[in-house]
C-alpha cells in the first residue's frame, strides 16, 4: 500500500511539478535520468551566485574563503554521508561518467597491462564500460562482462567462475541499475572480488537518490556518483577511493589547482584530493549538491527508499492488468525503476503518446545497449522511475496513459 | 514546376491537420498515416538503406527517374516515425531533385509536429531528411 504522505510532505519543494505539459499536469517519471530541484538547492546556486561567488583555495580575500569554505563543507557532506574516512578521499568530478575516466586513465593507464581483464556486469551503463574499453585498448587488456538472469538479478555463478577464469584487475560493479532497478549484493561481489586480488568499482549513481551508501560496509575500494539524479545540479559528481589507493595514482588532467610547485626544470603535484582536480571546479554545483544531500538526509533515505519500494510494488500490480504487458527486471530488491516492453509495439511510440498526456518517461536502451542485446529488446524498453515526490495517483494516471496509448497503437 | 508541387503537397497536408486541434487526436491520424503507409521494398531493408536514430529505425531508398526526379520510400519499425517518414515522402517524392534540395519544408512546423524534426530527436527523421536532401542535390548537380 503506497502512503501518499512522503510526496504531500516534500512536494511543495519542488517549483518545476506545478507545471503543465500539453496542457496536462506534468507527471514527471524520468528520475532515473535526472531528477527535479528542491528550493533549497535552487536557492544554495542562486545564494552563492548572488552573495559570494569568487574561485576558490587562492584568493586573498573575504569573498574566496567564504566561497573555498562552502566548497570543501560540501566535499566534508558527501565524506560523511557516504562514510569516507575523511574528505581527501573525496575528488570532485564533473559527474559519474567523468568519475569512472578519472580512475580509468589514472589507475587503469598506471596498473593495466597486456593480457590484463576488467571485469563489469552486463547491465552496466555505458559509463561504467566505455572508459573501460579505451584504456584497455590501449594497453592491450581487455572487457569481461558477467552474466544477467532473465529476472534482472546478477548471475552470481558467473561472477565467481568468471572471477576464478580471468583474475581481473578490477571489477566494476552498478549498485542499482539505471535500467532494470535491480540493487546488487555489492558487499558479497566486493568481498569476493578482493579474495581473488581484484579492486573494485562501485557505480553508484541511482543508489545515491535512493540508498543509504556506506563505503567501508560495501567494502569496495572506489565509489562513484552524480548530483543531479540526486536532486542536486548537474556537472557535478565524486570519486571516493581509499586514500593510499588514490595517493599512489598520477595525476589524469595537468593545470592550475593540482599543483605544488611548476617549473620548467620539473613540476610537482599538489595532495588529495586536489591533485586530481584541474582547473577552476563547478563551485556553486558542488556546494548545491551538499545542499541536496542535506534536503535529502532531512527526508531520510530511508524513508524515500520505502516509499519508492511500496511505489514499485503498486507500479508492477497495475500494469499486471495491462494486456501484452511485461515487466523488464523483477529482482526482488529493486529502486524506484520500472522497465516494460508491449507485446508488438515499440517504446518509442509508447513514449511519444505518454508525452502527450503529460507523461515524462524515457524510452530505448538507457545507455546500457549490452544489456538490452542480451535481453533480446533491439528496442529497448519503456522506463518509469520514481522520486521521493512521485504519488501512487501519478503511477496510476501513467498506467491509464499507457492503456490509451496501447489501444491507439494496436 | 516542381517548387510548386511540393509547395501545394505541403498545403495539402496543412490543410488534412487542420481539422485536428487537440494534440492525441493529430497523433492518431499520424498512426493511422504510419498503418497506411507503403512500406519499403523488403529487400531493400537492408543496412545500406538504414538511418540510424537513437531509437526509432529508419529506412530510406532513393530512385532517380529519366526525368530528373525522385522517387523515394521508406519505413520505420516504430509508427508514429513511420507516419512522419511517410508525410516527409508524400511532399517530397516524384519531385525534381533540385527542387528536393532546395525545398522549404515548413509543413511539420505548421501541423505543430516540428519538434520530431530537431535533431536531438531521436527519432531519425532529422537525419532521413538530411538524407534525402544530399542524394537530390548531388543528382541535381551531376544532371547540371
Amino acid at each position: 500500500m503506497v502512503s501518499n504522505s512522503l510526496p504531500q510532505r516534500v512536494r511543495p519543494d519542488f517549483p518545476i511539478l506545478s507545471r503543465e505539459v500539453h496542457g496536462k499536469p506534468l507527471v514527471y517519471l524520468d528520475n532515473a535520468a535526472s531528477a527535479q530541484k528542491p528550493n533549497a538547492v535552487i536557492e544554495a546556486q542562486k545564494e552563492y551566485l548572488s552573495n559570494y561567488h569568487a574561485n576558490i583555495h587562492r584568493g586573498a580575500h573575504h569573498l574566496a574563503a567564504l566561497a573555498t569554505e562552502a566548497y570543501e563543507g560540501a566535499r566534508q557532506k558527501i565524506a560523511q554521508h557516504i562514510g569516507a574516512a575523511g574528505t581527501e578521499e573525496i575528488l570532485f568530478t564533473a559527474g559519474s561518467t567523468d568519475a569512472v575516466n578519472l580512475v580509468a586513465q589514472s589507475w587503469g593507464r598506471a596498473n593495466l597491462q597486456a593480457g590484463d581483464t576488467v571485469l563489469v556486469t552486463r547491465m552496466e551503463h555505458h559509463a561504467n564500460i566505455v572508459p573501460w574499453q579505451m584504456v584497455c585498448e590501449e594497453k592491450g587488456a581487455k572487457v569481461v562482462p558477467v552474466n544477467v538472469l532473465e529476472d534482472g538479478t546478477l548471475d552470481l555463478e558467473d561472477f565467481q567462475q568468471a572471477l576464478a577464469q580471468h583474475q581481473p584487475r578490477l571489477v566494476g560493479i552498478v549498485h542499482a541499475s539505471n535500467t532494470l532497478g535491480t540493487i546488487n549484493p555489492v558487499a558479497e561481489l566486493c568481498a569476493q572480488a578482493r579474495s581473488a586480488g581484484a579492486l573494485t568499482l562501485v557505480d553508484g549513481s541511482q543508489a545515491l537518490p535512493h540508498l543509504s551508501i556506506d563505503v567501508q560496509a560495501i567494502g569496495c575500494d572506489f565509489y562513484v556518483a552524480t548530483g543531479h539524479k540526486a536532486y542536486g545540479p548537474t556537472g557535478i559528481g565524486f570519486v571516493w577511493g581509499r586514500k593510499e589507493l588514490l595517493e599512489s595514482m598520477p595525476p589524469w588532467r595537468g593545470g592550475g589547482e593540482m599543483i605544488q610547485s611548476v617549473s620548467f626544470d620539473g613540476t610537482t603535484y599538489n595532495g588529495l584530493p586536489h591533485k586530481f582536480e584541474a582547473g577552476t571546479p563547478h563551485i556553486s554545483g558542488g556546494i548545491a549538491f551538499g545542499i541536496a544531500l542535506d534536503w535529502m538526509n532531512g527526508i531520510g533515505t530511508e524513508a524515500i527508499a520505502a516509499h519508492e519500494r511500496a511505489l514499485v510494488a503498486h507500479a508492477h500490480d497495475a500494469l499486471g492488468t495491462l494486456p501484452g504487458v511485461r515487466i523488464i527486471g523483477t529482482a526482488p530488491d529493486k529502486v524506484g525503476v520500472v522497465s516494460l516492453v508491449v507485446d508488438g509495439l515499440h517504446p518509442y511510440d509508447l513514449g511519444t503518446l505518454l508525452d502527450g498526456q503529460g507523461i515524462a518517461v524515457r524510452t530505448g536502451h538507457h545507455c546500457t545497449e549490452p544489456l538490452m542485446t542480451h535481453l533480446g529488446l533491439d528496442a529497448g524498453t519503456l522506463r518509469m522511475s520514481f522520486a521521493a515526490y512521485t504519488t501512487r495517483e501519478e503511477v496510476d494516471r501513467a498506467v491509464i496513459a499507457l492503456e490509451r496509448a496501447i489501444h491507439m497503437l494496436s | 514546376m516542381s517548387a510548386d508541387l511540393i509547395s501545394s503537397r505541403q498545403a495539402e497536408v496543412i490543410d488534412e491537420f487542420s481539422l485536428f486541434d487537440d494534440w492525441m487526436d493529430k497523433y492518431e491520424h499520424l498512426i493511422e498515416l504510419g498503418k497506411d503507409v507503403p512500406a519499403i521494398d523488403a529487400a531493400r531493408k537492408t543496412d545500406d538503406h538504414i538511418i540510424k536514430g537513437c531509437q526509432s529505425k529508419v529506412w530510406l531508398a532513393a530512385d532517380e527517374q529519366a526525368d530528373g526526379s525522385v522517387v523515394f520510400t521508406a519505413d520505420s519499425d516504430a509508427i508514429i516515425t513511420k507516419g512522419l517518414v511517410g508525410l516527409m515522402v508524400r511532399v517530397l517524392s516524384g519531385a525534381d531533385a533540385k527542387a528536393i534540395a532546395e525545398a522549404d519544408l515548413h509543413f511539420l512546423d505548421a501541423i505543430g509536429l516540428h519538434q520530431h524534426l530537431s535533431p536531438t530527436r531521436s527519432n531519425g527523421l532529422a537525419s532521413m531528411v538530411q538524407q534525402m536532401r544530399l542524394y537530390a542535390a548531388a543528382l541535381a548537380a551531376r544532371r547540371a
